[in-house]
């Protein structure tokens, strides 16, 4: 799908980067072994910046929930129209969630508890990879 | 303008278990209610504009309350008035508003948003204020910080105050980011995909009812319940502009936003503003009307560390709310008569009343309940008000009719059985600020 380009910012520019070399990576705070995404200034545990790292990720989780939308406010992708968007849960920690169109599975077909695995896609604005994720088995 | 407009503190939220009963459980009370007229758009003539508008709905608080402007010594504003539509970037603002009014630095300020320095430009009557806060996002937030200013003894009446404007087009659709084919900050990974505003709502409800065995068909009761109910708030826009009855067929047949939520679990955005009057309860012991007492506010914050919230995340916090209040009020959910929470969009409604044990139901079993009596004129009133979803998208609603329920005088919506403590709260199960309402201090 079409999706709009993300411009990275100061933070979540090495996610990004990532991404480009097809790495999923999330930010980590090593002090409270916590991650968190979006990555953000600071550890939203300690409130500290000190100790935020990039861990790399699997690129396995499982599908928690889903909709489908039938009334995007985003321009681009209402040509698309009606599309799925999957919450997948991250198998390293399952309270990091990353949004998914789901590449390969039909439109309100999708099934909840699946096992998904990351893949990238290129955005035609800038060329940007972003993560998506494919069901599995 | 010599008075200073703060951001309240961390300090006079009750955001975490614990904190026992409230210092000022039963000292502070609202004593009037104002609202001004609803319309679907602004019309940009400047009597109808956000500022004008509240403008009249404090005049008709203060009013109601029966307290002069000279009276009036604070003041708590939510200065968002957005609906989702921004004013275009080079267009200039109405010549008639610029005649009508005393502007901010900010031109755009009492059209789009509203400052308390706009206010006090524009009534001169307000001679003494002596404190002044913002309040952002939500005048449920509003509510509490002039609870406990009051109960603090910041100021001994306050106003407490929250417009909405809109314009014309269609919510969020194609403005700002979402018309580009680039993202910037953390919409990239939060909002990439497309997800409406009901989304994320539809996702957790989605969670809910794959976990519980429920479905989309089990809201109907509800959501025909609050509409019926809004028909029955003469100061809400379905009952003064669209006094259409929807029925369960209606709902069940109603477009997909994001399914599982259709056209009617989003609510309406207006024009609308309101105003409330809190003193201490000793001061409200000889005024116009009956004091409603404030027993407790809670303040919820989120803590998901994802890009979107999970079912866990919202039921924990919607339950960490209902044990907060009721600490903090010293009662029980069975004390409750009615409850008020947010529906806007309909699918929170029943994460906030499992989060309260509203009527003894507990996780998974709200839609179950939404099958019974949930009437004006039954044993558990769920949302007398009629919501956002029954009177427009206000956020306020909620507040103004536990208010009003509890004063007696709520109309053709009061509750048929007695009304004794409720409680009213927005928005998400995780983000939201909440207060306990009673009929009597104790
Ligand atoms: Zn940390």
């Amino acid at each position: 799908m079409p999706k709009q380009s993300p411009i990275p910012g100061d933070i979540d520019k090495p996610f990004w980067d990532a991404c480009n070399r097809e790495v999923l990576v999330v930010q980590n705070c090593k002090s409270c072994d916590r991650m968190q995404h979006p990555p953000k200034e600071k550890c939203g545990g300690c409130s500290s910046s000190d100790n935020l790292e990039w861990r790399e990720m699997s690129g396995k989780g499982t599908i928690s929930t889903y909709i489908v939308v039938h009334d995007t406010p985003v321009t681009i992708l209402q040509a698309e129209q009606p599309f799925n968007v999957a919450v997948v849960k991250l198998d390293e920690d399952p309270g990091i969630t990353m949004l998914s169109h789901l590449p390969g599975t039909a439109v309100d077909a999708v099934p909840i508890g699946a096992k998904v695995q990351v893949e990238f896609e290129t955005t035609p604005a800038t060329g940007q990879k972003v993560p998506e994720w494919r069901v599995v088995g | 303008m010599a008075v200073n407009v703060q951001t309240p503190p961390d300090s006079m939220y009750r955001s975490t278990e614990g904190l026992g009963v409230w210092e000022h459980k039963g000292k502070v009370a609202a004593v009037g209610i104002g609202v001004s007229p609803t319309a679907r758009r602004w019309d940009e003539s400047p009597e109808t504009s956000v500022g004008a508008w509240t403008i009249l709905a404090i005049r008709n608080a203060m009013e109601d309350a029966g307290v002069s402007p000279e009276e009036v010594d604070g003041i708590v504003l939510t200065p968002d008035t957005s609906t989702g539509v921004s004013w275009p970037k080079d267009r200039p603002i109405p010549e008639s508003f610029v005649e009508t009014f005393n502007l901010t630095d900010d031109p755009l300020d009492g059209i789009v948003k509203l400052s308390i320095e706009w206010i006090l430009k524009n009534m001169p009557e307000l001679t003494n204020i002596k404190f002044a806060m913002h309040a952002p996002t939500c005048m449920s937030n509003a509510i509490v910080v002039g609870a406990q200013a009051v109960g603090d003894g910041m100021t001994q009446t306050c106003l407490v105050v929250r417009g909405w404007h809109n314009l014309a087009g269609r919510y969020y659709v194609g403005q700002g980011a979402a018309g580009m084919d680039t993202i910037a900050g953390p919409a990239g990974i939060t909002s990439g995909h497309g997800v409406p505003a009901c989304g994320t709502t539809a996702m957790m409800f989605q969670e809910y009812c794959h976990k519980y065995g429920k479905n989309h068909d089990m809201m109907a009761n509800f959501v025909i319940t609050e509409k019926r109910n809004g028909l029955l708030l003469p100061e809400g826009y379905w009952a003064q502009h669209r006094p259409e009855n929807l029925t369960v067929e209606d709902y069940l047949a109603a477009r997909w936003i994001a399914k599982p939520a259709n056209l009617y679990d989003n609510d309406l955005p207006i024009c609308v503003s309101a105003a409330f009057v809190f003193t201490t309860a000793e001061r409200a012991k000889d005024m116009k009307q009956k004091p409603v007492y404030i027993l407790n506010h809670t303040r919820t914050t989120p803590k998901h560390r994802g890009a979107v919230q999970t079912l866990d995340d919202w039921q924990e916090a919607a339950d960490e709310t209902g044990r907060k209040l009721y600490e903090g009020a010293g009662i029980k959910n069975t004390d409750l008569s009615f409850e008020n929470m947010y529906d806007g969009f309909t699918e929170f409604h029943q994460f906030h009343l499992e989060g309260l044990r509203f009527a003894g139901v507990g996780r998974g079993e709200a839609l179950d309940f939404y099958q019974t009596d949930i009437s004006l004129e039954g044993p558990n009133p769920v949302s007398p008000s009629g919501g956002n979803a029954g009177g427009g998208r206000t956020r306020f609603w909620l507040h103004y009719d536990s208010i009003q329920q509890l004063q007696g005088r709520a109309g053709a919506r009061q509750i048929r059985k007695k009304a004794e403590i409720g409680v009213s709260g927005a928005f998400f199960p995780d983000f939201n600020y909440s207060t306990i309402w009673s009929a009597t201090p104790d």
